[in-house]
């Protein structure tokens, strides 16, 4: 098997897997064993996959390229390039690691369950890896049928609201994605991301970048999020800000920079002060939250308004801050919210009123929490202070008043996540906190220290990402130039 | 001595085959036991399908180079071929459900009609004069409506015959007239000579001949239930037994959909402009009705009914661009709804069948967790309507779409966008129902005692139907091949 088809199994393994949990009448036991192994196998290719991409290299790697529909020139055309594949490292550890937490905790209907997060899985890589319109736009909507119904059908007691919205509000942008996809298409006679020629239209711009604005969220494209993230079971939230978000903001840089070129520096100003937008009021917002994943969830939305002010800061170094950003969130989200997940399972509630003072006799929950969230608010040293600072630097690079945006932000995140620490860890003894409450068990040590672990691995050496995402280490040409 | 024109018999070897089904299984009404009746009529309704599909393969292998035979009355062509393909596949798999969901009486006529409307569909398809278009419409459409009623101790099933039988009639006599107007006109009644005569006599926008096409399209427009000649589908859909409402939902949106493509393009090219507008004018309407209607249904067959009409709005979309393109979108999109809609409402079929009522929101809840491979079935249907990517639906709207770009109506392709966010509104309402809605809060459903019927033929029409649902997003260049060399019949 060639090196270029492992991006193809990587989407079509635990889609296959998927049909397979779905179809056999296996055990609970086997049902989750066989999802977490396929996970393990899709970090294992991926490694396969980093060990063997030349990041010096310009142009697409690992590329396939097949006739899908032939007289409207649509292919089945994937491969990746650095950035892609760091985001496709993201999807498969982050997904590895929430398949592990779904079996841990036992869910019901264990079949449906690892097959939807299998799909997801499959679809996700989809989206990072796609050089079709058309192909991506298919990962990019099947990518909500199974959240939708793990939302659901696990989630909380508020989950019929919480999925019509997501799905009511994400299905509008990508409409609208969908309408400017054929016309663009259409016009260029070519669906093909790598042939495709830049576009002058700002309409067919503002209909992309719509549909990621929703997806990352922007500001005021958020309305969403909160039900969402609230009411999916935690390891689905976690998904779905660590990964499913990056979507969004993975498609600025793909395809609505990229490709529009003109149209990005015309709306530029806009963009990012909606960026800036998310960031302060989500900002805000988290450090009003009353509970564990309210906090997590609006400062998810905080770091996507981050990152798209790096991407369309249009400098060096936003793009590299704006691909590390996306993965030290990624990892750092989906770390605090299984750890959200952790804790509601043992007091029943995220509601910071009634939790307190968890840190006495849970050494592991308190240490992972503590580094989760340190990381988290960027303090110096860490993979989240290496990605925000080059962000900042290429704000700046703009116009020096986004670097001081920015800087209020960091403090703002100082503020919630100590805020988020103390009240779950340290203050008084919260009233749903028992004695026998438990520290965290070795399985769930085993999903979320390896999440930590590679984090901190990034905090040593954020070049590894940042250094390795365009060719020749030099974003602003790379995209010029297409990535070709 | 009557003199009779030479007739090509293999050309109509498809109807013949249904025919000659549809008089097997009613000779067997008298000569076979009660016992094993059903058996019989089932086995001649499934073998005679069969056969009449691998008559239209053969035919579409055949007929490379279309022409008219039997007195220039039928269109021997593959445009004809692979519609004959599809209506016959739906009629299989009618076959199929119906086998344990029609009731002990009259078995066997309800499978010889089934087999008659097939035959008359194939033949619908096939026309090529204003004369043989009516006959097979009345043909088809009578044995529609005597199967609608075939349950008449339902009162529901009565009313549906009778309400279909009355607006379909006002449909044909809407078309019967308008051709008349059209003979009034151009003096010819073949399409191909009506073009001609146009053309010589520069009949272009002829007062006559263009009310005659206009009531041409409004009767057309009642067989393919598009608005604003919907009103009978939802009470039909609801009162008709359910196998019988998947075949309706499917075959005749096929059959009179490839049949108006063909008139439009072969009698009418001079007024593309006109009936190009006016399509696209229904097609507006029926998305329009079709989706704001059913977000306020209960009913589950009637939220159908009008995705049904929904969907003959973006059927027509590629149909008004009037386009090569549109037409192959067109056909490959019938495809895949085919598929969609006959295996939703045979899934109703099931559950109906479980609960002795009508199945509504409420009462489906739970459903896809007791009946896994019908739930997810479902699903991928309810999806593949709302243009996920979860079947060839998608690939089906973004033809469409295409289509009515590549004609320039940008405006075309938001209305369908913005159509389709609406449906997902109920389409999902239909999935929550199946998954998410708790059982406990709407009272155990009435279910007859003992576990739910085996089924197995209805779960091998809906694997049948998830199939080509399914794989018509994988084999889309196959499949384009196919409508493109049909399409190639229309004379692009």
């Amino acid at each position: 098997m060639s090196i270029a088809s492992f991006t193809s199994v990587l989407i079509w393994l635990p889609m296959a897997a998927a049909v397979v949990v779905w179809i056999l009448p296996l055990s609970r036991y086997a049902t989750g064993s066989l999802a977490v192994l396929v996970s393990l196998v899709e970090v294992g290719l991926w490694i396969e996959q980093t060990v063997r991409f030349d990041f010096h290299r310009s142009g697409l790697q690992m590329s396939q390229d097949t006739p899908w529909i032939k007289d409207l020139h649509v292919s089945y055309h994937v491969g990746e390039y650095g950035f892609s594949l760091w985001l496709v490292g993201l999807t498969v550890i982050a997904m590895t690691a929430c398949i592990g937490y779904g079996y841990w905790v036992g869910r019901d209907h264990p079949r449906a369950y690892f097959g939807l997060m299998l799909f997801l899985t499959g679809a996700t890589v989809g989206v990072f890896v796609s050089q079709d319109l058309l192909l991506f736009y298919a990962f990019f909507e099947a990518m909500l049928i199974p959240l939708y119904v793990l939302i659901g059908v696990w989630g909380g007691p508020g989950r019929l609201g919480a999925m019509v919205k997501l799905l009511l509000y994400t299905m509008a942008g990508s409409l609208v994605m969908l309408a400017a996809i054929i016309v663009y298409g259409l016009k260029v006679h070519t669906f093909d991301l790598v042939d495709s020629p830049t576009s002058y239209s700002r309409w067919l711009f503002l209909g992309f970048m719509l549909a990621f604005a929703i997806k990352a969220p922007l500001f005021p494209f958020h309305g969403w999020l909160p039900d969402s993230y609230r009411e999916a079971p935690p390891e689905v939230t976690a998904v779905l800000s660590g990964v499913i978000a990056k979507a969004g903001t993975y498609g600025m840089l793909r395809i609505a920079i990229t490709k529009f070129p003109d149209p990005a520096g015309f709306y530029r100003t806009s963009i990012m002060a909606l960026a800036a937008a998310a960031l302060i009021y989500g900002s805000i917002l988290a450090f009003r939250a009353p509970d564990f994943r309210g906090v997590v969830a609006y400062s998810s939305m905080a770091q996507s308004g981050l990152i798209a002010l790096g991407l369309f800061s249009g400098t060096g170094l936003g793009y590299d801050g704006a691909v590390l950003q996306m993965v030290a969130h990624g990892l750092v989200s989906v770390s605090l919210f299984l750890i959200a997940g952790a804790v509601e399972r043992r007091t029943s509630t995220g509601e910071f009123k009634l939790l307190g003072g968890m840190a006495k006799g849970r050494p592991a929950l308190a240490t992972l929490l503590m580094a989760t969230g340190v990381i988290s608010l960027a303090v110096p040293g860490s993979a989240s202070f290496a990605g925000e600072f080059l962000i900042l630097a290429g704000a700046y690079q703009r116009a020096w008043w986004w670097a001081v945006i920015g800087g209020v932000s960091i403090v703002l995140a100082a503020m919630y996540m100590l805020r988020l620490i103390s009240a779950v860890l340290h203050d008084a003894r919260g009233s749903t906190v028992s004695d026998t409450a438990l520290d965290l068990r070795p399985g769930e040590l085993a999903l979320v220290v390896p999440l930590v672990g590679v984090l901190l691995a990034l905090s040593v050496w954020p070049a590894a990402i940042s250094h390795h995402s365009f060719a020749g280490d030099n974003p602003a040409t790379a995209i010029k130039a297409q990535f070709k | 001595m009557i003199a009779t024109p030479h007739v090509d018999w293999f050309a109509i070897s498809t109807i013949l085959v249904l025919l000659g089904a549809a008089g097997i299984a009613l000779l067997g009404a008298v000569l076979v036991p009660q016992r094993w009746r059903r058996a019989f009529a089932a086995t001649v309704a499934v073998l005679g399908s069969a056969g009449a599909i691998v008559a239209a393969v053969w035919l579409y292998v055949d007929s490379a180079s279309g022409h008219r035979v039997i007195a220039d009355g039928f269109y021997r062509d593959r445009w004809t071929a692979l519609a004959q393909v599809i209506i016959c596949a739906i009629a299989l798999a009618t076959a199929l459900i119906s086998v344990e969901h029609i009731p002990e009486e009259h078995v066997s006529e309800f499978f010889a009609l089934l087999l008659a409307s097939t035959a008359g569909m194939a033949f619908f398809v096939g026309a090529a004069n204003l004369m043989t278009l009516f006959l097979s419409l009345e043909w088809f459409s009578i044995a529609l409506y005597v199967m609608c009623a075939i349950d008449y101790d339902r009162e529901g099933s009565l009313e549906a015959g009778l309400k279909y039988l009355i607006v379909g009639s006002f449909g044909s006599a809407s078309l019967l007239f308008g051709s008349a107007l059209v003979y009034g006109a151009t003096n010819h009644i073949g399409f191909a000579e009506i073009a001609q005569a146009v053309a010589q006599h520069g009949l272009h926008g002829d007062l006559l001949l263009v009310l005659g096409l206009a009531m041409i399209i409004a009767g057309l427009g009642f067989k393919m239930s598009a608005a604003p000649f919907h009103m009978w589908t939802p009470d039909v859909y609801e009162g008709a037994p359910t196998p019988l409402t998947a075949f309706m939902s499917s075959a005749t949106k096929v059959a009179a959909l490839v049949l108006t493509l063909r008139l439009m393009r072969t009698a009418f090219p001079q007024e593309t402009h006109l009936w190009s507008w006016a399509f696209a004018g229904i097609a507006v309407a029926s998305l329009v009705i079709g989706n704001f209607a059913a977000l306020v249904q209960r009913n589950v067959k009637r939220i159908l009914a009008y995705s049904s009409v929904s969907h003959a709005g973006f059927l027509l979309i590629g149909l008004s661009a009037g386009t090569a393109l549109g037409a192959r979108a067109m056909m490959f999109y019938l495809v895949p709804y085919a598929a969609m809609a006959f295996g939703s409402f045979a899934i109703i079929a099931a559950r109906e069948r479980e609960l002795g009522e009508a199945v509504t929101l409420e009462n489906l809840a739970g459903f896809g967790w007791e009946r896994p491979f019908l739930g997810v079935a479902m699903w991928f249907f309810m999806f593949g309507f709302a243009g996920l990517p979860l079947g060839g639906g998608f690939i089906g709207k973004f033809y469409v779409l295409s289509a009515a770009y590549e004609h320039g109506w940008t405006w075309l392709v938001i209305v369908g966008v913005l159509a389709t966010l609406v449906s997902l509104y109920y389409y999902l309402g239909i999935v929550r129902a199946l998954y998410v809605r708790p059982a406990a809060t709407v009272g155990a459903p009435a279910i007859a005692g003992g576990s739910p019927a085996r089924e197995p033929f209805l779960h091998a029409a809906v694997g049948l139907a998830l199939t080509v649902s399914i794989g018509s997003l994988f084999a889309v260049g196959p499949l384009i091949t196919l409508a493109r060399h049909a399409a190639a019949s229309l004379l692009f």
